[in-house]
């Protein structure tokens, strides 16, 4: 392994699961929070999550992101000088990668594979923060865009003409004020740090779903975040499978955060197979996956969550709308919630940390629709599942990820076990947006929905009391037209193939035909 | 290695913990025995280094061990077992060593008893029909070649008969059975021997044993050493292979029991906050891998205390595996076997394993229908304890009808009756189309 000179270096003292301490040898460079380490011969991958100085020694905590069987003391550990960061390059679009940004599945972000490279700049031009400078055809659907970090204002030196070119490879020279500097098509992003925006725009556009009750009662933003609690076996997974298959965004980053491995290959075969309606390409020519399965180390789930993100941001700032899908963000608190025990935290509320709300907070504030920092418009939609235990909603996630999410979605498990998909119970889910997003008599007509299955949950507790044959006429045709409401509006059939999309248009007709009719 | 640690610092619980040990390496096996003592070797694991200090989990227990007479010898290596296609027809107890008199293994290959995770691009989505004759999981729960479908039950109900009749019917000649008894009756494993003997599948079958006064740190090591053993005949050997777990609720208990002797801090009921990881670093042990001809399906028995799905153990379980089969008391108590109450019981696999070229055309609309009118007669049901009998409409009493011929005629199996899903399904179009 190549180790820097000025590497700091420390020695394994304790092994707790996944946690790591370590001493950290004297007269080499300290080592600072979040950075990347390696830890023994065989490099394991880890970062520094606490510092302690005890004169004379000074301590270092590492959460480590593969499995630790086999590590013993004395072993070393050094610092690579970077933070945990994700590279940005072509290759992304259309591939699987784990918790931390390493690629799964073969043929994708390879060093030797020659991209087809559209050069935009030309010597001479002038630079700013985010311009674009040469764009890749990464998929049949995503052309990826390669953009100046800040700090890149200048003048074109020299650059390639287009032709084939590796993602390591400089391909252009920029004369700054604080010199010369080259790119490549890659560039290292820091997962944990949000990339810098110019400001961000109010959320009016809806991201279109397909999915009738959530355009038609419960819609969501583009650049909006929504939370889908649920118990097991509600359908949390297929509704974020239907949500990644048909909304409008441009790019899917599913992140699959400690959840089953044979749902990861559903999404592969499935979305492979399937067309985008709106490209008339493979689904998963959009779509980004990030896989870090219940049986991989815990403190990569921890980290899928940001690398994901920061995947999300850098398409963002390409111009693009992409929505991201969290399954589970249950799962990531509680590995937050594993390695917060392991370091012997104070906990807080059912042994999760202390710090869980302000993660979550800080999590779902990274979505927005934006002004980019080259003046183009992208956003972020973050759509969470949340496993609450027990389908108790009161537990700490979902309770601290309702605070922070504008548009929720409760799943209901007595609908789901009378096999009504998506089970959305539309007594307990709002939306933040309806008034933003549904206006005019489309606002109208959803306002009638709304009152007559609240009606019908009246009228239905009623009879639970006194039974059905006492009912006046109007409370009869009431229970009818709720009935028909929730059959053949509110309920959709996700593998039937015309049923499991419905655009805005046809739902507007259905509404019509089913209020007056 | 040789060096042999005397004494220990303290003893707690399973728990053993060292000072001044060397080079010692976290999750590796130590054999420990007790100087004064005429007892086997016991053997436990490095759970926790600190500088020189060693925490060891013994899995047989501490008993007999004191400060001063412990001798400690650490193998260098993780936990290992050894395997070859001898082992079919074998009893192990829950440590994964032979206790049917019967001789060592001589083994082909030693596999870590811990598995690896699977990278997900290396499995292959499981879609093939497993029939168990059972109308109530053919029919509407279907069972996929590879898929991890737990029974969710309670003391007292026929989880084990379930489970070994499922185990009988499924039963071809390259199909091999593992079980796994952790902290279960010595009469349950007794009655899964004598069922396996019965249906010709001993032969076939492998036996781990950790019964309800074994030592409960055992039954860590219990399902682990099963899913090598049935890894290795299914990916190396080819085999299809069913997998049997119970009780998945004592397993848990360990964990439990062991975490407190750790002092961690606890998160539901005192489980351990990873209790989740730790049932997953199991079940997603099923699965079919590409490039490999077997398959690993599980079938894990969870007895829920107090019939309450919300349990953590239940509840943490159904997140992970794919679906579940709910037992019912009030079905039980009527007299229904199998006692499945089908609406709260779900097969995740079962839309990509049935209908036109994989079962039969039909089966996923029957199921639909199946599904939404038994979920009408609970409604009915409680209708009728309010207005009474007389006074229902003519649709709840049809339903009310349905109701009963779907759980005596459909869910209910005589005694040793097993059918097709052709007769099933047939059944169901029956019931559908002479009562509603």
């Amino acid at each position: 392994m190549k180790i820097l000179n000025d590497s700091a270096v420390g020695k394994i003292h304790g092994i707790n699961g996944p946690i790591i301490r370590v001493e950290h040898i004297r007269d080499t460079r300290d080592f600072f929070m979040s950075e990347r380490v390696r830890v023994g011969e065989d490099g394991l991958m880890g970062e520094v999550v606490s510092l302690r100085n005890d004169p004379p020694l000074k301590t270092v905590t590492v959460q480590v992101y593969e499995d630790t069987a086999g590590l013993k003391p004395g072993t070393e550990v050094f610092g690579t000088g970077h933070p945990l960061s994700v590279r940005l390059a072509p290759g992304i679009a259309g591939h699987i990668f784990d918790g931390i940004g390493r690629q799964l599945d073969a043929d994708g972000q390879t060093n030797d594979k020659k991209w087809p490279v559209r050069m935009l700049a030309k010597p001479g031009d002038k630079t700013n923060d985010g311009t674009f400078w040469s764009e890749v055809a990464e998929t049949p659907s995503v052309i990826y865009k390669a953009i100046l970090p800040i700090g890149a204002e200048g003048t074109v030196l020299s650059c390639v003409s287009d032709g084939e070119y590796t993602v390591d490879q400089v391909l252009l020279e920029i004369e700054t004020p604080n010199g010369l500097r080259s790119f490549s098509l890659a560039q290292q992003q820091p997962v944990r740090v949000p990339r810098p925006i110019r400001r961000r725009l109010p959320l009016t556009r809806p991201l279109i779903t397909g999915q009738r009750v959530i355009d038609g009662l419960f819609p969501i933003a583009k650049g909006g975040v929504a939370a889908i609690p649920g118990g097991f076996g509600t359908g949390k997974t297929m509704t974020q499978h239907q949500l990644a298959k048909w909304c409008d965004a441009d790019l899917i980053v599913y992140i699959g955060c400690g959840e089953r491995g044979n749902e990861m290959v559903e999404v592969l075969e499935d979305f492979s197979r399937l067309t985008d309606p709106r490209t008339g390409e493979s689904l998963m020519a959009r779509t980004v996956l990030i896989a870090n399965t219940s049986d991989m180390p815990v403190a990569a789930r921890e980290a899928g969550i940001y690398t994901g993100l920061a995947i999300a941001e850098g398409y963002r700032d390409m111009g693009y709308h992409v929505a991201v899908m969290a399954d589970s963000t249950s799962r990531w608190a509680e590995a937050l919630r594993e390695l917060s025990g392991r370091m012997d935290e104070m906990p807080a509320e059912e042994g999760y940390p202390a710090y869980l709300a302000s993660r979550l907070s800080a999590f779902y504030e990274r979505a927005g629709y934006v002004e980019n920092i080259n003046g183009t418009e992208g956003s972020i939609t973050i759509v969470g599942a949340v496993s609450p235990q027990g389908a108790d909603f009161s537990e700490p996630v979902t309770q601290n990820t309702k605070r922070f999410v504008r548009c929720f979605w409760a799943l209901d498990r007595r609908l789901a076990y009378a096999r009504h998909f998506p089970a959305i119970d539309w007594m307990a889910s709002y939306s933040g947006y309806a008034a933003e997003l549904i206006q005019g008599e489309q606002a109208e007509n959803r306002r009638k929905l709304l009152d007559i299955l609240y009606e019908e949950n009246r009228i239905l507790e009623i009879i639970k009391l006194m039974g059905s044959e006492s009912l006046p006429e109007s409370q009869r045709l009431t229970l009818h037209m709720a009935k028909r409401i929730r059959g053949e509006f509110l309920r959709q059939d996700a593998y039937n193939p015309v049923d499991t999309f419905t655009p805005l248009s046809e739902q507007a007709a259905i509404v019509a035909g089913l209020l007056n009719g | 290695m040789n060096v042999e640690y005397l004494g220990a610092r303290e003893i707690r619980g399973a728990l053993l913990i060292l000072e001044g040990v060397e080079d010692v390496a976290y999750d590796e096996i130590a054999t420990i025995t007790a100087s004064d003592a005429d007892t086997p070797p016991l053997t436990g694991r490095v759970i926790r280094i600190d500088g020189d200090v060693a925490v060891v989990l013994v899995f047989e227990g501490t008993r007999a061990l004191s400060l001063t007479n412990t001798v400690t010898r650490f193998t260098g290596r993780p936990m290992t077992m050894p395997l070859s296609q001898e082992i079919l027809g074998r009893t192990f107890n829950g440590m994964g060593r032979p206790m049917d008199g019967m001789g060592n293994i001589s083994a082909t290959v030693r596999l870590g008893i811990n598995g690896t995770p699977v990278n997900p691009t290396h499995r292959i989505y499981p879609r093939g029909y497993v029939e168990t004759g059972f109308s109530a999981i053919d029919g509407l729960l279907t069972l996929i070649r590879g898929q991890k479908l737990p029974i969710f039950t309670g003391d007292g109900l026929p989880h084990d008969r379930l489970a070994a009749d499922i185990a009988a019917n499924i039963s071809t000649p390259s199909t091999a059975i593992v079980f796994a008894a952790m902290g279960v009756k010595h009469d349950i494993a007794e009655y899964f021997r004598r069922s396996l003997t019965e249906s010709g599948a001993l032969e076939r079958s492998v036996l781990f044993l950790n019964l309800a006064g074994d030592p409960p740190t055992e039954r860590i090591i219990t399902p682990r050493c099963a899913l090598t053993a049935a890894e290795y005949l299914a990916f190396d050997c080819g085999m299809d292979v069913l997998v049997i777990l119970t009780d998945m609720t004592a397993y848990a208990e360990a964990l439990r029991e062991i975490s407190s002797a750790r002092g961690e801090i606890p998160s539901r009921k005192g489980y351990p906050g990873y209790l989740y990881s730790d049932l997953a670093s199991l079940y997603e042990r099923a699965g079919i891998i590409k490039g490999k001809c077997g398959s690993l399906t599980q079938i894990p028995i969870l007895t829920m205390p107090g019939d309450d799905i919300t349990h953590p153990v239940a509840d943490l379980t159904g997140y992970i595996t794919e679906g579940q089969i709910v037992l019912d008391r009030a079905l039980y108590q009527r007299g229904i076997y199998p006692p499945i109450n089908v609406l709260p019981s779900l097969s995740r696999l079962m839309k990509d394993g049935i209908g036109e070229g994989k079962t039969y055309k039909d089966h996923p609309d029957l199921a639909k229908r199946l599904f939404a009118s038994y979920a009408k007669v609970s409604d009915a049901r409680a209708m009728v304890s309010i207005v009474g009998e007389e006074d229902l409409s003519e649709a709840d009493r049809k339903t009310l009808a349905f109701g009963r011929y779907f759980e005596n005629d459909f869910i209910r199996q005589r005694q040793g009756e097993s059918r097709t899903l052709e007769e099933t399904l047939g059944l169901g179009w029956d019931l559908l189309s002479s009562v509603l």
